[in-house]
Formats: C-alpha cells, structure tokens, sequence
C-alpha cells in the first residue's frame, strides 16, 4: 500500500475521531442552551429500549445456553461440572452480556438512527431545522444520546438476566448439574463488582454507538447511496470501537476494582 | 439589510462562486437568476449561514454571520424563513406539527394561540383544514404551501425561496407565485428567491440580479433585465441555448 493512501486514510481516521469526540462534548454541552424535550427523549426510549428487547433477550438466552454447554464439556473432563454457573454468571455479567447487547443495539438502533438522519440530511430536512433556528445537536442528537444511555444498561442487565437463567435451566435440566451447587457457586464467585464493570461498560458502549451512528447521519452526502453508505459504516466503526474499548475498560477496571 | 462582498465558495477544485458582491435593501422582493448549477442556492445559503464563504463577508443587519459559530447564527435565523426547492417537510411530523415546530419550540405563548397562528398560516396558503395529514400524503405543490405557511407563521423579517417553483405544473407554479407576491406584500417581508422560472421572476419580484459565471453579471428592475438586449441576459431569458447568428 502506498504511503501516501496510509497518510490519507490516518488523516480521515484523526479526522472522524476529532468530529465524533466535538459532536460528543457538543451533546454534553447542548444542556447549557436548551433543555432536552421529553416528548423526543421518551419517544427514542421507546424505540430503543421497548422495541429492541426482543433482540438483546434472545442474544442473552443464546448465549447463556451455548456458554453453559460449552463450559460443561470442558469442566466435566476435570470434574469441576459446579463451576459452570459460577463461569457463566461472570462472563456474561462483565463481558459477553454488554459486548453482544451493545452489538445487537448497534446493528438495530445504531443504523436505524444513522438512515433517519442521513435522509434527513439528503432531502435538506437538517437545513430546514437550522433555518427554523433549532440546533440540529439539541434538537436530534441529545435525545437518542440521552436514550441509549438510560436503556443501553437496562437492556444489558436484563440480556444478562436472561442469559443467566437460561444456562441454569440447560445445566440443571438437559447437563444434569445439581440446582443447589450450580446456585451457590454462582453467587460465591460472582462479585458486585462484576455486575458494576457490566454496567459501566453498556454505558459507554451506549455513548459509542449514540455518538457515531448520529456523526454518520448528520455527515452523510450524495443521496440513497449516501444514506447506504453511511449507515454501514456506522455499524462497521460502532462494531469496532466497541470491541476495541471493550479491551482498554476491561483492563482500566479490573485495576480499578480489584487492585 | 443583507450585503455580501466577495464571497468565494469552492466544492473540491470546482469553484462555484468567484467573488459575488450583492446588497438587497428592506422590504425588497429580489429574484436570482441564472443557469442551472450555476450556484444561485449556493449563494442564497451563504445568505443565512447554511453554508460559510471561502473568503468575503456577508453582514445581517450589520452583522457578520461569516464570523459566527451555529449557536450565534441560531439568534440570526430567527429573522429568516426559508422555503426548500423540495419543501423539506419533517416526514415524521404531521402538517400541524410542521408549521407550529418553531412556535412550539419556542413555548412562548398558548397552545390555544399556537393553534390559532398555524390555522391563520394555512389559511394564507389556502390549505384549511390539513393539519392532521402527514407530509407523504401531500401532492408537489401542497408540500410546497405547507413548506411557505411554516417558513412564515413566526412572521420571519426575510424569506428565501430556493426555486419555489421547480418541479410544479404550470397552474400550481402561478398558485405558488401568487402566494408568494400575497405574503411580500401583506406581511412586509423582504423577499429573495432563485429561480430559473422567467414567468416566476416577472410576477413575485421588483429587482433582479443576474449570476453568470460565479459573478453578478447584471441587476436592475425587474422589467429592464427582462427585456434586456444583453446577449447573455438575453439568451438566458428567452432560453436560446446558442448564440444566433446576424443575418
């Protein structure tokens, strides 16, 4: 690859990320000039928070299954078929439980909200809000912001739930683990701090995917293929910020909490 | 009221505007003419800060809006309203909701009152009675009404129309111009619309200017540059797409 198209892609990449971190700190800052309209933030809580349950319950449940099956098969060769709930319940309450939400949200909300915005933009709809004297920031962005970050950790916490509840059930009912030692290890080796980690980390992950989906649709050009283009990328660097942001708090509270 | 002085504007290595330097005075009704593509709703955004110049200078009121961030140029816009070449209806809003957006936004008086005002904008634009219908349900010039009743019901100082009259038939095109000369001349407004519609810019305008080439080639009384013996004003009103040749 040339130098020239790297220095041109690092130069996009720092671009985007000074647009996305001042659309952020724009959102944080919106407060001072104009409170958030109810009608619009409890209007994007519903979209987001009651429409995508049936996604993160079922991400959680199938993951919970194929988590406990699989932890089964390795623990039984060493005898150790009690530790499954324990293993289960702090994978999914620190890591898998707010990655895979947070992905799911991103593929449902996160491009949904980038191809309302992005044809908002192409049919000059964002420019009629600007002549009407209405900040497109505290007028779209505040309130998906303020809704994903109040529903991204509910969401989390009841895919969570679910899937631990559904690993109980396969290892009770179809691996053949004791109920009581299943339980008891559970809560013995599963700490508040666990379930904090999951918590904070659905929070970010929710300003993540807020942040970028809403940059993508109010940058968006050209027409269909402009929104199109748009939305998958959106997905696409959402996806990947989350993985790779997952990794830096996973270390940063780890330290925090256990050091 | 508006000045503009060398306002240069490019979009990658094409350069729209070359250096355009116009004044439009209160209470003016200004059509904009020229070719298509040739930059006239580039300029007429650089008029309320939709898009921010190369290089030059455009004042409000004495004001320069080239110099402000969106937030400052929030408090600027409240002076205009502005009708889309597609109207730019909220598709997610009903035509109530659309034409009161500001007023409720603003939450400065009643709701009783604010109802009161969209009824009186639609009245104006001879849509009684379609508040509750979405924007998807509208015909081309019906959209186009609505978009002129919301960019006037807070009774905005200026509006711009960006070809009001682009993609109509002929008789909703003379409806649209016929409101637009009603709402210049009963709301005192000061009017500026671009458009490549000569039969447009003869009924809602006293004064045109002439973009050619990224400039104001020409500007004047409406009747003068119609009737113009300019070649390139000439050509471009009658619509002859080559020089013609002298017998």
């Amino acid at each position: 690859m040339p130098v020239q198209l790297i220095h041109q892609r690092f130069r996009s990449f720092i671009t985007q990320l000074g647009e996305v971190s001042q659309l952020l700190m724009e959102s944080i800052g919106s407060f001072r000039h104009q409170r958030p309209s109810w009608k619009d933030f409890l209007y994007q809580l519903q979209f987001i928070g009651v429409k995508s349950q049936s996604v993160v319950i079922t991400t959680g449940a199938a993951t919970g299954m194929v988590l406990c099956a699989q932890t089964f098969l390795q623990f039984h060769k060493v005898k150790m078929d009690t530790a499954t709930g324990a293993v289960v319940s702090i994978g999914m309450s620190s890591e898998l439980g707010p990655v895979l939400a947070a992905l799911m949200l991103t593929g449902r909300v996160g491009a949904s909200m980038t191809a309302e915005l992005g044809t908002m933009k192409v049919t000059e709809q964002i420019d009629a809000l600007r002549t009407l004297a209405a900040h497109p920031v505290d007028t779209l962005v505040v309130p998906r912001f303020l809704a994903l970050l109040a529903s991204a950790p509910l969401l989390t916490a009841e895919s969570v739930v679910v899937g631990i509840v559904s690993s109980w059930w396969v290892g009770v009912n179809l691996l053949g683990i004791d109920s009581a030692y299943y339980l008891v290890n559970m809560t013995r080796y599963t700490d508040p701090p666990d379930v904090l980690t999951g918590l904070i980390k659905s929070f970010v992950f929710g300003a993540i995917i807020a942040v970028v989906s809403c940059h993508k649709g109010l940058t968006c050009q050209g027409g269909a293929e402009g929104v199109g283009k748009a939305t998958t990328e959106a997905v696409v660097v959402a996806s990947i910020s989350i993985l790779i942001v997952n990794f830096f708090l996973t270390l940063f509270l780890s330290r925090l909490f256990y050091s | 009221m508006i000045e503009v002085r060398d306002v240069t504007k490019s979009f990658g290595t094409q350069q729209v505007l070359r250096g355009v330097s116009l004044d439009i005075r209160r209470g003016e009704a200004v059509v904009i003419i020229g070719r298509s593509g040739g930059g006239k709703s580039i300029l007429l955004k650089h008029l309320i800060g939709l898009l921010q110049p190369d290089s030059g200078i455009v004042r409000v009121d004495g004001e320069d809006i080239t110099a402000m961030n969106e937030r400052s140029l929030l408090r600027v816009r409240r002076k205009y309203g502005m009708l889309f070449q597609m109207a730019a209806l909220f598709d997610s809003l009903t035509v109530e909701e659309n034409v009161g957006f500001v007023l409720r936004r603003q939450g400065l008086e009643s709701e009783t009152e604010i109802r009161r005002r969209i009824d009186e904008a639609l009245d104006m634009v001879e849509l009684p009675g379609i508040g509750h219908k979405m924007p998807s349900e509208l015909s081309g010039g019906m959209r186009k009404r609505v978009g002129l009743a919301r960019a006037i019901v807070y009774r905005p100082e200026i509006v711009l129309y960006d070809e009001p009259t682009t993609g109509l038939d002929p008789i909703a095109a003379d409806n649209i111009d016929r409101l637009i000369r009603r709402v210049w001349e009963t709301l005192h407004v000061t009017s500026i619309a671009v458009t490549h519609d000569m039969k447009s810019a003869r009924t809602i305008s006293n004064r045109i200017l002439m973009l050619h080439e990224g400039r104001i080639y020409s500007e004047g009384p409406t009747s003068e540059i119609l009737e113009s013996t300019d070649p390139v004003i000439y050509r471009f009103v009658n619509g002859i797409s080559t020089p013609q040749k002298s017998q």
